[in-house]
């Protein structure tokens, strides 16, 4: 399945974080590419969602919605900030 | 890095159609009543982002999309909805929906993919529906009396397919368009009528040195395309913004 880019996931993003984080930059932590995280390659076809690296392919993000609950994975993610 | 939750403060509000557009046999433009807007918890609205739909069944399932927003800060809000034929959102919005129905919205959502009206020279390529994110930043630059140079160019696959015609056809100051029909022209058709590629871009962008900003939005294979055209042409990374929507994704 094709993925989206993670502007598509900015809504989702704004209630687990509270704030904008399409422009926020992260770095992964397996290739050590940096991109906004606008740019990530997001794939949501299955239970959850898993944000990945557009260089290496690696995990950078895996939220999982159950309720109201989000469970949000972000060790993929060396360093996450403007 | 990990954490939980905390308490979401985007919120949902209910939006009334008050206007639909049909702009091609397949993609229609939705206006929107909204009681509050920019909606609760979302900063000001800026050219080029997105909002999220909520729809609910009877049943109670839900389904969730985002669509650009194709009005520019200020105007009332407006997205225009391309019907994908196994789309479970999409056929909805563009064939059944009636001016007065209501659903779900919530935003404005994006900080990256948006332009504010001062950065330029502005460039924009657009395939299909992705021109709508687009329309927007022309419609802020028109509204804000920008100065900033810009040009379009839109690709799609045959006249009737291109969105917003008319809009696009009235010239505006500092504005060029440049059209490519890929699959069928209209008799006496003078402008491209190939895929977009590095010629094209070099005939239509200006060169890197006057560090133009780039914003690319289509399908992802048109995106990948463009975005990789413009870096073997020298401009930087930092300078092309793109937004890509895949197969069964929103817009």
């Amino acid at each position: 399945m094709e993925p989206v880019d993670g502007n598509a996931i900015g809504g989702l993003l704004i209630e687990i974080f509270g704030t904008e984080m399409t422009n926020v930059r992260g770095t992964c932590a397996a290739c050590n590419a940096t991109g906004p995280v606008a740019s990530f390659a997001v794939y949501r076809s299955g239970p959850g969602i898993v944000a990945r690296c557009r260089a290496c392919d690696g995990e950078l993000m895996v939220l999982v919605r159950r309720q109201a609950i989000t469970c949000v994975d972000l060790r993929g993610l060396a360093r996450l900030g403007k | 890095m990990a954490g939980t939750a905390v308490r979401g403060r985007l919120t949902w509000q209910v939006a009334t159609v008050s206007a639909v557009t049909d702009e091609t046999p397949a993609v229609r433009t939705i206006s929107l009543d909204l009681p509050d807007w920019p909606g609760p918890g979302a900063g000001p609205q800026r050219a080029g982002q997105h909002l999220d739909v909520r729809l609910t069944a009877e049943d109670g399932y839900q389904a969730e999309r985002e669509y650009s927003i194709a009005s520019a800060p200020g105007e009332p809000v407006a997205i225009t909805v391309e019907r994908l034929a196994d789309g479970e959102v999409s056929p909805y919005l563009t064939e059944e929906l009636r001016q007065g129905d209501q659903f779900e919205v919530r935003g404005p959502v994006g900080g990256y993919f948006v332009w504010d009206g001062d950065d330029g020279p502005l460039l924009l390529v657009a395939g299909g529906s992705g021109i709508a994110p687009l329309r927007a930043m022309l419609r802020h630059r028109r509204r804000t009396g920008s100065t900033v140079q810009a040009r379009l160019l839109y690709s799609s696959r045959t006249w009737q397919d291109v969105i917003y015609r008319a809009e696009l056809s009235v010239p505006a100051d500092g504005l060029e368009v440049f059209h490519t029909l890929t699959r069928q022209q209209p008799p006496g058709w003078t402008g491209y009528a190939r895929r977009v590629d590095a010629q094209m871009l070099t005939e239509v962008a200006w060169p890197a040195a006057d560090d133009p900003v780039v914003y690319v939005c289509g399908p992802t294979s048109f995106v990948e395309t463009v975005a990789g055209a413009l870096t073997s042409l020298g401009y930087p990374a930092r300078r092309i913004r793109t937004e890509r929507f895949g197969a069964t994704g929103g817009q």
